[in-house]
């Protein structure tokens, strides 16, 4: 951002809408599954889940804790996974990041990108072993896709600090 | 990054309360979400109302981004056949004459065929066609392989149903919403389809493998598999009409071998929606004792 662009005094979006962004965002990410593409390998990165990591590591008070669960729930009615699997999964991902952030209070962008990665995998992991039976062959799919998402988490972020930064500098979501 | 200071509540009991419930809040969504994933689990189509719903409502916004880059995809194709139909007319031409000889035989063959059926008193059932709609998206997050259809029951698809394309079969129907359906395709681990070898009518079964390629298991031992074989429907179980192709064995094998469905998912344009072949008959009541 340019110095003379920058605005201290910036009121920002109403309090409403900056509170139902984040939701949004990350509903947006889930409603990527409804593009037109029938895929033969999935190996389509999880946004939603992209989305919902980002806020919690970079704008933790934008969602609050329990959100995860009726994202979770929203993913799951269009993801093709059993239904409750990623309302459990994103709800312990969620709890996890806040028991991790208690420990690691100062952390870098490195830090952040690990523990995404660390919940990109628990949650694809687990999301296949709860859907699939064990002796499908997705393995080699499973690991470009949780690669995938992996890189993609910087520029999540990126994606989320503009839209925080648009959100403007409001107090919202203790 | 610096801790927030949002975190502290100190001594404002509302705060105190209202950090508390987060808590509690998180908890139990995960909690709920145990609960719906072991109910999902144990009974599938629980939730299929929801989902359907949800469904009818995102399948035409994928339709008509079908119809937007099926627009675009044609500009080409459209240019490329003004320059070319010359060739092509001659080539048809070419092709015609050759089809015109393998159709008088077919012809014959066919009329014995019908000729020879009738004398063995084989009732023959065609299987009808319910509606011919798109599959216009897919779970292409998740490991299993589901796609949804652009028609529902208003269009009078129901659950059981055999959804196939012009060159093979592609699923069956498993879950149906007002105007959108859950396509269990074949490469799907889930998914089982009864066929027999074009040749011999060797009996076997293809099964979904989940990474876009099927297994065929033949049902007896000591068969050997041979790259290029063709397998189709049998018919058994009644769900699928019998004769669709379904895959081609793609590497030599011993009773059981890893084929190549015939269909091609990510260019398929049209999926036929049919009857199943021979439906169950309906429960017959309990006696009353």
């Amino acid at each position: 951002m340019n110095a003379e662009q920058y605005n201290p005094f910036d009121p920002g979006l109403p309090p409403a809408r900056a509170r139902a962004l984040p939701w949004l965002t990350v509903m947006a990410g889930s409603l990527v599954a409804i593009v037109p593409v029938v895929a033969i390998v999935p190996l389509q990165p999880p946004l939603g889940l992209l989305m919902l990591l980002a806020w919690r590591l970079i704008a933790r008070f934008a969602l609050r804790l329990w959100a995860a669960a009726p994202l979770g729930l929203f993913d799951d009615l269009l993801s093709g996974q059993p239904l409750g699997s990623s309302m459990l999964l994103w709800s312990i991902t969620s709890l996890a990041i806040d028991l991790i952030e208690q420990r690691m209070v100062f952390r870098d962008f490195w830090q952040d990108w690990l523990i995404a990665s660390g919940a990109i995998a628990f949650c694809l992991t687990a999301g296949r072993f709860v859907a699939l039976p064990v002796g499908a062959h997705v393995d080699a799919p499973l690991t470009i896709q949780i690669a995938l998402t992996i890189l993609l988490f910087p520029m999540a972020t990126r994606l989320v600090a503009w839209i925080d930064r648009k959100r403007g500098r409001n107090e919202v979501g203790i | 990054m610096a801790p927030a200071r949002d975190r502290r509540t100190g001594f404002s009991r509302r705060r105190q309360y209202g950090a508390f419930l987060a808590y509690v809040l998180a908890v139990a969504g995960a909690v709920v979400g145990a609960v719906l994933l072991v109910a999902s689990t144990f009974q599938p189509p629980a939730f299929a109302g929801l989902r359907m719903t949800l469904g009818s409502a995102t399948a035409p916004i994928s339709g008509a981004f079908v119809a937007i880059g099926d627009a675009v995809n044609d500009i080409p194709a459209t240019i490329g056949h003004y320059f070319f139909v010359h060739d092509e007319n001659a080539r048809l031409r070419r092709e015609l004459d050759q089809s015109r000889k393998l159709l008088m035989t077919a012809r014959t063959i066919a009329y014995d065929n019908r000729r020879l059926r009738r004398l063995l008193a084989i009732r023959d059932r065609t299987p009808d066609t319910v509606v011919t709609a798109r599959l216009v998206s897919s779970t292409g997050t998740s490991g299993r392989r589901f796609a949804l259809l652009n028609a529902g029951r208003w269009q009078g698809v129901a659950p059981g149903m055999a959804v196939r394309g012009a060159e093979g079969l592609i699923g069956r129907v498993i879950e149906a919403g007002p105007a959108a359906a859950r396509i269990l395709l074949l490469t799907d681990p889930e998914s089982i389809v009864p066929v027999r070898r074009t040749g011999d009518g060797l009996p076997a079964i293809v099964v979904g493998r989940g990474d876009g390629t099927v297994d065929i298991r033949s049902i007896t031992t000591n068969v050997r598999l041979s790259r290029g074989e063709l397998f189709v429907t049998s018919g058994t179980g009644g769900l699928y009409a019998p004769g669709i192709p379904v895959a081609r064995v793609r590497a030599n094998g011993a009773d059981s071998a890893i084929g190549q469905p015939f269909i091609h998912p990510d260019t398929l344009d049209f999926a036929i929606v049919q009857r199943a072949f021979m439906p169950m008959p309906p429960p017959t009541p309990a006696p009353r004792p």
